[in-house]
């Protein structure tokens, strides 16, 4: 009989293929991950004007396209990796998988090789409509540069996702969790804002969280100003760090079993008055 | 050959002992039925031994494996419908059958399955879109989606109207006539009736009684129940028998040896040219021995 067990290949694309279906018919997801970010880009130029910004050497569109793909990236990987999971957890979804043969670490890399695909979707789409209607220039040099800090970048940000997924209490929890922490991440890493000068214990800030390594290695990638290859080691080694931590401690408190009385389920059966 | 075996099992929660040194034996292919109060320990019991929870005491084993160590080819050979439970809401019932059945290496096709729990118009619908007896009626086909060897049936039927319970009864009858193993927990003293061979009822984490449906708590020696109009023109001191109760003209009687005592009431009656209306034998049924069981326990 064992024979005929389905490859662990099979089963992580049959998984993948079902998370994409369901993220594409969750439409308020879909919108803040692939729409809402753009809509920074399209402020920005319209505010700034798409001139070189002084002292940077670059448009603003060529600066900041770079930055918000980079911050969809985290959002399709740790925003929604974290509300989905721990959504899933709430209603007994994590729990009825676990009790079926499917080995969890198959369900899990399903969840996450999905939010990478639609991460790499945001990106092509915020560097697309740069290139497209903003004049953003793409260098071939940095390509294979931009697809390992990509990959490097989502790694961690998912493992931060499944380490919230892991220790948010419960899943009406985890979107005041996840907004709590990336957007003011996002303002200290150069990503909505840039300061000339800022405080330091700002810079420092910005320095530990691994955001703003994210952005710098990426943007780097499309600075015309540089040349060469891009790869930023020092970046990728401290994201690396930061996934590497977090997949251990997310290991470590992650439950199957919703808690008790946090689930939606039971909520409804109390109002229900069941 | 046997299914489970549990010894000694204890299960604590905090101060609370939910299940409190419970004792079982499941043969294969038999259908076993736990009954019990809310709150008595079923849920418990059968997660521990899906692999779900880990126990606190006692030995367990289930088709020779520690469901807690069980790993992959353990839950290969088991279904599980859970009492309370949920599916991928934005998901299709035909999504979803596929999706679970996938990762099982021997598994019943999805049309089957959708035909089989009556889902056939509903078969390309959301499952958030399903009412709350239709998504519960996936659930029981999503436990039976690995074609395995032992079920678990936690409150089944529960939200079925009763041409589903029906159905859901002859599914269960199939599945033990393919020499499938069930583990059934209810409320429905008549499914229960109608599905198990055996039943243990369970209160309050222990095992009060255990028995095939006819002999639960001694039902088989039970005084039955004779019940019949008194005959116009006729009073209760006429009567053969004396009645142990008379309400709105209707007679009661209980008896230990109810041939005797029908054939001296019928007797009685043709000698005197009189009809015994609305006349009816019963034993008493699973849910009076039931509730004698578990209200002696409450008492006690
Ligand atoms: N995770 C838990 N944490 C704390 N207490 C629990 C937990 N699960 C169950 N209990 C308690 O253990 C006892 C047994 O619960 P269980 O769910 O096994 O009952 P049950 O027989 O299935 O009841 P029902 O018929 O209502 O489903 C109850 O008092 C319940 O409150
Ligand atoms: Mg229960």
């Amino acid at each position: 009989m064992a024979a005929e067990r389905p490859s662990d290949l099979a089963l992580i694309w049959q998984q993948t293929r079902y998370q994409n279906k369901i993220f594409w018919r969750t439409p308020i997801a879909a919108f803040f991950t692939l729409v809402f970010p753009l809509m920074f880009l399209i402020l920005f130029t319209a505010i700034f004007g798409n001139e070189e910004i002084s002292g940077l050497g670059v448009t603003t569109a060529q600066f900041f396209a770079p930055g918000l793909a980079v911050f969809a990236a985290a959002s399709a990987t740790y925003t929604n990796l974290a509300i989905g999971t721990a959504i899933s957890r709430d209603n007994g979804i994590l729990k009825r998988v676990r009790g079926t043969p499917l080995p969890p670490w198959i369900y899990i890399t399903g969840r996450v090789v999905s939010a990478v695909y639609i991460g790499a979707l945001a990106v092509v789409i915020m560097m697309g409509v740069g290139v497209a209607f903003y004049g953003v220039n793409v260098y071939w040099r940095t390509i294979p540069a931009v697809i390992v800090t990509f990959l490097v970048g989502v790694a961690c940000f998912a493992a931060l996702g499944m380490l919230v997924a892991a220790i948010a209490p419960n899943g009406d929890a985890t979107p005041a969790i996840t907004n709590a922490t990336l957007l003011p991440v996002a303002f200290i890493s150069d990503i909505f804002i840039v300061t000339d000068d800022p405080p330091a214990w700002m810079e420092a800030l910005g320095n530990f969280f691994p955001l703003k390594h994210f952005g710098d290695a990426f943007r780097a990638a499309f600075d015309p100003t540089l040349t060469g290859a891009q790869f930023h080691w020092d970046n990728l080694g401290y994201m690396a760090l930061w996934g590497v931590v977090a997949v251990v401690l997310a290991a470590r408190f992650f439950k199957w079993e919703p808690s008790k009385g946090g689930g939606r389920r039971q909520k409804k059966r109390e109002k229900a008055g069941a | 050959m046997t299914a489970v075996e549990v010894r000694g099992l204890v299960k604590t929660y905090g101060s609370l002992r939910a299940v409190d040194g419970i004792d079982l034996t499941i043969e294969k292919g038999e259908v076993f039925s736990l009954l019990g109060p809310n709150g008595a320990g079923k849920t418990t019991t059968v997660e521990i031994l899906e692999g779900h929870r880990e126990s606190d005491d006692g030995s367990v084993q289930v088709l020779g494996f520690d469901p807690a160590a069980g790993g992959r080819e353990f839950r290969e050979r088991i279904g599980i419908v859970l009492q309370e439970s949920a599916v991928e809401p934005e998901l299709t019932v035909t999504e979803v059958l596929d999706v679970y059945g996938d990762v099982f290496p021997r598994r019943r096709p999805t049309g089957e399955l959708i035909e089989l729990v009556g889902l056939e118009e509903k078969s390309s619908a959301r499952v958030k879109t399903l009412s709350g007896g239709q998504q519960r009626r996936l659930e029981l086909a999503l436990g039976l989606v690995g074609d395995p060897d032992l079920v678990f049936l936690d409150e089944p039927t529960t939200g079925f109207d009763p041409s589903a319970r029906r159905q859901a009864w002859s599914i269960v009858e199939n599945l033990a006539g393919l020499g499938k193993t069930i583990l059934l927990t209810t409320h429905y003293m008549d499914e229960a009736q109608f599905l198990a061979d055996r039943i243990a009822v369970i209160a309050a984490g222990s095992i009060v009684a255990e028995g095939t449906p006819d002999t639960l708590g001694g039902r088989e020696q039970a005084e039955a129940t004779i019940r019949f109009a008194i005959p116009a023109g006729k009073s209760i001191s006429d009567l053969p028998i004396r009645p142990v109760s008379t309400a709105n003209g209707m007679v009661t009687i209980s008896h230990p040896e109810p041939t005797r005592a029908l054939h001296q009431l019928t007797s009685w009656a043709l000698d005197n040219g009189v009809e015994l209306g609305a006349l009816s034998v019963q034993r008493p049924t699973l849910e009076d021995v039931y509730l004698q069981l578990v209200g002696d326990e409450n008492g006690g």
